[in-house]
């Protein structure tokens, strides 16, 4: 018999195979070897990728790199973005394993030239995990303001912060829970939270993300689904009547019936920092 | 929570209930007129029917109401005949009543109402004071009345012997006619309030019922009882004045509106005083507007006035029934009443629904806000032609006013099984056919009525368009058919928008703050059920959906890549707080510590940590030490001043020594103790709901423990100790758990509820991980806080509490020694709350008097319950109902409150193999409980099984020998049980050890083991198949409290007084060592967890152990033991 918490640890411990390469234009000292790595779904490059950025260094000078920075067919890829969002967005549908190219950026040439090879229009520097968790944290107080007027994560110590980041930093998926738990009780009464913190992802367009205010049940009480929110957020998403269905929407890589209640997968599919997020992606032609 | 029902009448008279568990009334179909008020409590209904005759509906409940009556037949021995019914003119009748004042011959005994038949024939009670007498029933003395004696002596000259009959109440689940007295009534009845089941001790069933009559007088129905549910007669209350409506609580509240809208109070009622004695006067809320209404609870009045307006009264309880003063509340209502848990109902004076208050807690008894119930009824989804029957006999009762309302509306309120519309009232020119659309999904409520007939569907749907109706037909797969409504008559109430009700009665309803009601949405529900079609199927059609993918997930993006490095490499994880730690050594006392937790990932990814209490000793920064693999129990220590816990290793365990750790707040100490206990049952590959094999157990407090047993925990010579099982926690409050080896566990509350367990685990303040989300429910006990109230008597005063100085307080715990007020003294846990007033306890053994004291010549001696010329103190009880909610993996098996119960325990064959379920309900019935079986633990009914006295312990040996005890203390053996009669044949009688009263039995796989009363455990000697009662009691041990006997004939018990290193340890589990087939009685006890544990049930381990081939040298010769003493009474102090 299937428990909802075992989705919680499916969802956490989710993994990625990994592929990295070495960008051709790099200079090298002598040719790299690919690097292959389980990426954890729902962190964030920049925390998984000590040992990627190691194994290229050994091929490289090692002054001469600050920052590294991450593309896949030529997207760069987000670092503020949880991996399995990315590999979602860009990379579901294809051959495993996800082949990741590395680029390095010199730290000679970004202070000296404004035009280096770094991808500012796309990406933000992120010079230490303090800049990842400051993102992550705020998240969370996002996510919190709109699920309990940010009452949860207010009455919270800095300790138990820290808990948070500290297990999704060491993929300790009790330390982080025994926490969490917390951020997603709600008042029975109430039959959910305040609203769903979410964000729609679209490959299609160049808005980052579609994120509103949506509540898990209706004025008239009728619990909101995965369905209703598109309905309201993206129209486009969903199929029409007797039409081929045109789009894939996708929670850490699988694809929740439409009729599921929002309030659920709040609770279950949500990213540590506690939005759904969910990718839209069009459905593989082949 | 279990399932109970709202009752209320609707304007044309039809009775309808309301499940707490539903979300639709359902009418009464049985009722054969119509009513105009009804009264609930909890086991049975009240009404007055439009015949102005009383009507009772007792619920069918497995336990049959049966009265047995009795009569004892009188002899005397005279030379010429020997023992003949030849009487002296001064004795007794032949046939008389236990005094023999009484003439009773068995043919003058009458069935009360055509409501009852007999069981079967008079017989002889062959059994006296718990043994079997010789034969024939008879005992004998030497005069009457005088000492009987089941021998017959040299000098015994008279005899009698004892007939019983039993009758029982048939009408069950029916409206049964109170047949109106001898004396007939000056005029119909117009009000009836039932309550009062809480004012005394008396088991449910005991009722006060009290009516109005229609010339304003008010009469009180006597001798209501669980046996006698009719009750036996009206008596008049006296009255200051003339009363239209009256209103009784389940307490001791009674209040009735006077014609000239003021109220009255009834005063006096209390335990040996139902009635109450005198009114007390109470003004209207308004001066100007008369009252019209009154609705009393346990501790609340509501009241409403002429004008419509509702008033709660404040101050009301059982010392001032009459409150102090008026609140005015929102809402115009024209009928309010007062259910159970002081819960608020009311009829609104507009739109005549029933509107239930909500927020109603016993800190805030005014509630929040009035909330409509607005679930459709039976009769608005399908027509049977019962329904039209009772509507076509309504209509000609009342006039019909409703017709004339709009329709578009009412198609909304309609489920989601049938859909129905009928043009006729709107459009008015259609006359004929009613057009009916059938939305019947699979779910639709029984076969189809003859008078539908399947037409074709774009008919239906252009007659549908032209009504305007609101169904979006555009789903048509969930249109399976669509009919025609061809009753010929013209129905007036076919389909009419909301109902109107006219009265309703929440005595039988058991909701509180907690209860989940679906009553409040279901019109939306409905309607969006059928847009979104969102049913309870395709709920998990879309959970499934998801563990699929996930799993899918999993094999595509993780399987083929098991040999990739991992991106995060595992580390130590710390956690750390400050606590308060008992220390070990003298003076004992709490010191603060630094407390740590350091978990790592093991060599095979196996999750393991160590404990860290960081202490100062003199200036220098020490620390201790634990590795959670050691770990073997974490326990809650909760009490008033510390919440605190205790953490054990088998060293510790054998040291009755724990680490005693306190948190500063309630919720740090859950927090930690669900982080130790993920953390302990990580390190030992623990996961998931506990096993089938598992040993439950549980604490004097009512925690649940669980221990997965080891195969070799049964293993002869070597077994596992005792004191490295490991155990965990289990939500849930029990008193009492049993369990089989196919997963079958049911669980007893303090206050006598049955659990069934539903295969969860946590719950409690195991909450997020350390708990599974389904099967997990709210549950709820009740137990009693006592205190004494001490008094010595003097010569010049009498009784005072002015005591010598060298006596106990005034007011004591049970042993004298510690001080307990009726202020100072509070619930054993916060999480325990008041729900009672302190009541004097009339229940005490040894027996009371009037004002429940009890006397003795000193203290402390033995109590009895008259004052005699050598007494010169007295003590009485009194006691505190307190309620503890919590959560847990169990669910209620209503309705019969139980006090033991019995498991076969032996695996089935298969999980559809019915499994034999005894139990003693709480007034001492033999049930068997029915439909049993791996898949339906909870099972279906009671079967009850006769006996001529209560019992109190039951066991079901693994060969369906069932074994009981008598509240007298004798055993009893059940001949001739079998899986083709389930419930055996009769009883045979077995005397109980001599000058010791049994009170405890388990039976295991052949091996029957009893507990008396003084802690003594006995071995039943000479059992064999051929005769299975056994031949004699053999000795075993003292100092026990409970036994349990499980499928291998292994033999644990409870002890208590056992030497540790540290303490002596009450409540200790111990484990029979040396029982072999041969030596079915073992040798020597093996010491587990203890200090405070009150039950356990090893009846699911059925695992055999390996077999060990011993080295020759051994062989035939008693096996040193590790760890025990080689003694038979081991457990002595």
């Amino acid at each position: 018999m299937a428990d909802d918490k075992d989705v919680l640890r499916d969802v956490w411990f989710g993994r990625i195979p990994t592929c990295f390469t070495l960008n051709q234009d790099e200079v090298t000292e002598r040719e790299a070897e690919p690097y292959y790595l389980l990426l954890p779904r729902v962190s964030y490059l920049p925390l998984v990728t000590d040992k990627v950025k190691k194994h290229f260094l050994k091929v490289m000078k090692a002054e001469d790199v600050e920052e590294m920075w991450l593309e896949y067919e030529g997207t760069p890829l987000k670092w503020h973005y949880p991996i399995g969002v990315l590999f979602d967005l860009h990379a579901s549908n294809t051959v495993l394993p996800w082949s990741i190219t590395v680029n390095e950026c010199w730290t000679q040439i970004r202070l000296h030239i404004n035009d280096n090879n770094f991808p500012d229009r796309d990406l933000l520097h992120c010079t230490s995990n303090s800049v990842i968790e400051a993102h992550f944290m705020s998240s969370i107080k996002e996510a919190d303001a709109l699920k309990h007027k940010s009452q949860v994560v207010n009455d919270m110590q800095k300790k138990d912060h820290k808990q948070l980041w500290m297990g999704l930093q060491n993929d300790k998926f009790d330390q982080f829970w025994a926490i969490n738990r917390k951020l997603m009780e709600y008042p029975t009464e109430e039959g959910g939270f305040r609203y769903i913190p979410f964000r729609i992802y679209q490959t299609m367009s160049d808005r980052p993300f579609i994120q509103k205010l949506f509540r898990p049940v209706s004025p008239e009480g009728n619990v909101h689904t995965l369905g209703d929110l598109l309905k309201e957020m993206y129209p486009a998403a969903l199929p029409n009547d007797g039409e081929q269905k045109r789009y894939q929407v996708v929670i850490h890589g699988i694809e929740p019936l439409l009729e599921t209640p929002l309030q659920w997968l709040s609770e279950h599919l949500s990213h540590p920092d506690n939005f759904l997020h969910i990718c839209v992606i069009p459905t593989p032609t082949d | 929570m279990p399932v109970s029902l709202l009752w209320a009448v609707d304007v044309y008279g039809r009775v309808y209930s309301l499940s707490t568990a539903g979300q639709q009334w359902e009418q009464c179909r049985d009722a054969q007129m119509e009513f105009k008020r009804v009264t609930a409590a909890q086991q049975c209904c009240w009404g007055i029917a439009c015949d102005n005759n009383i009507y009772l509906n007792v619920h069918a409940s497995d336990l049959p109401v049966r009265y047995q009556e009795e009569t004892y037949e009188n002899q005397r021995w005279n030379p010429v005949d020997g023992f003949s019914d030849r009487l002296l003119p001064s004795d007794r009748w032949q046939l008389s009543d236990v005094t023999g004042l009484q003439h009773q011959p068995l043919d003058n005994f009458r069935l009360p109402s055509s409501s009852w038949e007999w069981e079967g024939d008079w017989y002889v009670d062959e059994n006296f004071e718990g043994e079997p007498t010789e034969k024939e029933g008879w005992s004998y003395a030497i005069d009457f009345p005088a000492t009987y004696t089941k021998d017959k002596k040299w000098n015994s000259c008279v005899r009698r012997r004892r007939w019983l009959r039993y009758r029982r109440y048939k009408a069950m689940d029916t409206w049964a006619k109170i047949p109106s007295q001898q004396t007939t009534l000056p005029d119909p009845f117009s009000d009836i309030s039932c309550g009062g089941w809480e004012i005394n001790e008396e088991p449910r069933g005991r009722l006060s019922l009290w009516a109005v009559s229609l010339q304003g007088k008010v009469w009180f129905r006597e001798g209501i009882y669980h046996h006698n549910p009719e009750g036996s007669l009206w008596e008049e209350v006296p009255l200051p004045g003339e009363v239209v409506q009256i209103s009784c609580g389940p307490g001791d509240l009674v209040w009735a509106v006077l014609w000239e809208g003021q109220l009255i109070v009834r005063e006096g009622i209390g335990r040996d005083c139902p009635k109450g004695t005198s009114w007390a006067m109470v003004d209207s809320p308004s001066p100007d507007v008369g009252a019209t209404h009154v609705a009393v609870g346990v501790n609340v009045v509501w009241a409403l006035t002429k004008d419509n307006k509702v008033w709660f009264r404040r101050g009301v309880n059982s010392h001032n029934p009459c409150g102090s003063g008026w609140i005015s509340m929102v809402g115009e209502m024209i009928m309010i009443n007062v259910g159970l848990n002081d819960q608020v109902l009311a009829i609104g004076s507009e739109d005549r629904a029933v509107y239930f208050r909500q927020g109603v807690t016993s800190s805030e008894l005014s509630g929040k806000t009035w909330k409509v119930i607005s679930v459709p009824r039976d009769g608005d989804r399908s027509h049977s032609s019962a329904s039209a029957h009772s509507l076509q006999s309504a209509g000609c009762y009342f006039c019909g006013e409703v017709r004339a309302q709009s329709l578009v509306t009412k198609v909304r309120s309609a489920g989601p099984a049938v859909l129905e519309e009928e043009t006729i009232p709107l459009e008015g020119e259609v006359k004929a056919p009613d057009v009916g659309v059938s939305l019947s999904p699979s779910q639709s409520v029984g076969p189809l009525d003859p008078q539908w007939s399947n037409v074709d569907l774009e008919e239906a749907q252009g007659q549908q368009a032209q009504t305007g109706a609101v169904v979006d037909t555009a789903d048509t797969s969930s249109l399976s058919s669509v009919a025609t409504f061809t009753l010929a008559m013209e129905d007036p109430y076919g389909v009419d928008e909301h109902p109107m009700w006219a009265w309703v009665s929440g005595g039988g309803c058991s909701v509180d703050s907690h209860t989940q009601l679906n009553w409040f949405n279901s019109m939306v529900q409905s309607v969006q059920s059928m847009s979104l079609s969102v049913t309870p199927a395709q709920t998990a059609a879309w959970r499934k959906q998801i563990f699929e993918q996930l799993s899918e997930r999993t094999k595509r993006e993780m399987d083929n890549f098991r040999h990739y490095e991992q991106a995060i490499e595992q580390s130590v994880w710390v956690k750390k707080g400050t606590m308060q730690w008992w220390r070990d050594w003298k003076p004992h006392k709490w010191i603060d510590v630094h407390f740590a937790l350091e978990q790592f990932s093991g060599p095979e990814g196996n999750k393991d940590g160590i404990l860290f209490i960081y202490y100062n000793f003199y200036e220098e920064k020490k620390y201790l030490h634990a590795f959670v693999n050691e770990v073997t129990i974490l326990v809650p220590v909760l009490n008033d001043s510390k919440h605190s816990f205790a953490i054990y290793t088998p060293e510790r365990t054998k040291q009755r020594w724990p680490i005693r750790l306190s948190a500063a707040t309630e919720l740090e100490m859950h927090d930690w103790l669900a982080l130790l206990s993920v953390s302990c049952c990580d390190s030992r590959g623990i996961q998931g709901p506990p096993s089938k094999q598992a040993i439950w157990s549980i604490t004097c407090k009512g925690d649940i423990f669980v221990s997965e047993p080891s195969l070799s925990l049964e293993a002869m010579p070597y077994p596992t100790p005792c004191d490295q099982m490991f155990w965990r926690q289990v939500g849930g409050h029990l008193r009492v758990v049993e369990c089989n080896s196919i997963g079958i566990v049911w669980g007893i509350g303090y206050d006598h509820t049955a659990w069934v367990y539903t295969g969860g685990y946590g719950g409690g303040f195991f909450q997020g991980l350390a708990s599974s989300t389904d099967n997990i429910y709210t549950q709820v006990d009740v137990k009693n806080v006592y205190i004494y109230e001490n008094q010595r008597w003097n010569p010049v005063t009498g009784y005072t509490n002015r005591g010598l100085p060298t006596d106990r307080y005034m007011w004591s715990d049970a042993s004298g020694l510690h001080e307990c007020t009726k202020t100072n003294m509070k619930p054993p846990s916060p999480h325990w709350t008041w729900v009672s007033d302190w009541t004097i306890d009339y229940s005490v053994s040894g027996g009371t008097d009037k004002e429940g004291w009890q006397y003795a010549a000193d203290f402390p001696a033995s109590y009895h319950g008259h004052k005699t010329m050598k007494d010169f103190v007295r003590r009485r009880r009194w006691a505190r109902k307190c309620k503890l909610t919590t959560t847990g993996p169990w669910q209620e098996v209503p309705p019969i409150p139980l006090s033991d119960v019995t498991i076969l325990p032996c695996a089935a064959q298969s999980s559809v193999d019915v499994v034999p379920l005894w139990a003693i309900s709480n007034k001492g019935d033999v049930l068997c409980r029915l439909g049993v079986t791996a898949l339906t633990p909870a099972g279906s009914s009671w079967l009850h099984v006769g006996t001529d006295q209560p019992f109190k312990s039951i066991s079901i040996g693994a060969a369906s020998q069932v074994w009981a005890i008598a509240r007298d203390g004798s055993a009893f053996y059940r001949g001739s049980v079998s899986s083709q009669s389930p419930a055996g044949d009769c009883w045979y009688h077995i005397p109980s050890p001599s000058k010791q009263k049994l009170k405890q039995v388990s039976v295991g796989r052949t091996s029957v083991y009893t507990v008396d009363e003084n802690g003594n455990l006995w071995y039943r000697q000479g059992v064999t198949p051929s005769y299975p009662q056994g031949s004699s009691w053999e000795h075993i041990s003292n100092n026990v409290r409970k036994v349990s006997a499980g499928p291998l004939d292994q033999v644990w018990i409870i002890a208590d007084k056992v030497q540790g290193s540290h303490s002596l340890s009450c409540g200790t589990v111990c484990h029979r060592l040396g029982v072999q087939p041969l030596e079915p009685k073992g040798q020597s006890w093996d010491y587990g967890i203890g200090g405070g544990w009150d039950h356990i049930t090893v009846r699911g381990n059925s695992m055999e152990p390996p077999r060990v081939h011993l080295p020759s040298l051994t062989e035939r010769t008693p096996l040193p033991v590790r760890n025990t003493e080689i003694n038979s009474s081991a457990v002595g102090c």
